[in-house]
């Protein structure tokens, strides 16, 4: 990664235009090629420098549901209820944390109402407490990683 | 509750969450692969962006893979008068990815106020915390930094 590639992380981190040639639009701010461009951001997001590039959608004016959820899980389940939770296509992230609260995983559904039936379908499978911990409020402005 | 996308923008939403085609006319690819004219893609997206549906088109950096090892996912008790306020100086911090007001669960869990907190290093991450916590002075009720120890399962999140 050069100057050029941090040039372009941190610009395309604020937005991308919607236009008949946005790439060649933001090249000529950073004083590059249409082509040059191109080929670099292919690089970032083969190097998985970028984790994406694209429209950035929220999912819940979109009509759908998200929480993210902790349950505490007894050592010798881990696995067992690992493989429980991840087995449900609705729970997009699974992380072990060290915690009491040692499994925390992400929820997406189409609907709201969804959420609640997932949370109750793993409560049973698993015979674990889950505990719900949707957003009330959001703070964070934009994502700002200066590289 | 009537969904406040139809299915035009659904399939708009299908060809673009995993992200835009890096071809010189990108919203011309999107159209041809949906059936539409780029125009039409192009007023979508619009007026999915100024709905906020969409809340910017972007590249997101993968924190991990630029050297941000050291995630800690910093957890506090505020009061809850003073939360939006204070949660909205902590998002506002540049290591500060992610902030949100969340549910408490008490007795077990008594923390309100997540904020995702970057670092190279544990104690870059400390250090972080630290300052947090000299930020929120008193409505610091206490808190602490839970590390992921690993990732069980990681997908894109399928919108649609």
């Amino acid at each position: 990664m050069d100057d050029i590639d941090r040039k372009i992380i941190n610009s395309l981190q604020e937005g991308f235009p919607i236009s008949e040639r946005p790439y060649a639009e933001v090249a000529e701010r950073l004083g590059l090629s249409e082509d040059d461009l191109l080929s670099r951001l292919t690089q970032l997001l083969a190097q998985g420098l970028l984790s994406r590039f694209g429209p950035l959608y929220h999912a819940e004016r979109l009509g759908g549901g998200l929480t993210l959820a902790a349950i505490q899980v007894p050592t010798p389940e881990f696995e067992r209820v690992a493989n429980i939770v991840n087995s449900f296509p609705e729970v997009a992230h699974n992380y072990a944390r060290d915690h009491y609260f040692n499994m925390w995983f992400v929820l997406a559904t189409e609907t709201v109402e969804q959420i609640q039936k997932i949370i109750d379908d793993i409560e049973t499978q698993t015979q674990l407490t889950v505990y719900n911990m949707p957003k009330q409020a959001e703070y964070y402005l934009e994502l700002k990683l200066e590289v | 509750m009537k969904s406040p996308i139809d299915e035009v923008d659904r399939r708009i939403i299908q060809a673009t969450q995993a992200g835009i085609p890096l071809t010189p006319r990108p919203y011309h690819t999107i159209a041809e692969q949906v059936g539409l004219t780029s125009e039409e893609v192009m007023a979508r997206l619009k007026r999915m962006l100024a709905e906020g549906m969409i809340r910017r088109i972007a590249a997101v950096p993968n924190h991990y893979q630029l050297g941000y090892r050291a995630n800690g996912m910093s957890v506090w008790k505020v009061p809850d008068e003073q939360i939006d306020e204070l949660g909205k100086q902590m998002g506002a911090l540049e290591f500060v990815s992610h902030c949100y007001h969340r549910p408490t669960h008490p007795p077990l869990w008594n923390y309100n106020l997540f904020a995702m907190v970057h670092g190279k290093t544990r104690e870059e991450v400390e250090y972080k915390v630290h300052q947090m916590s000299d930020l929120l002075g008193k409505y610091d009720l206490g808190h602490e930094i839970l590390y992921s120890t690993r990732i069980l399962k990681k997908t894109g999140l399928r919108i649609v």
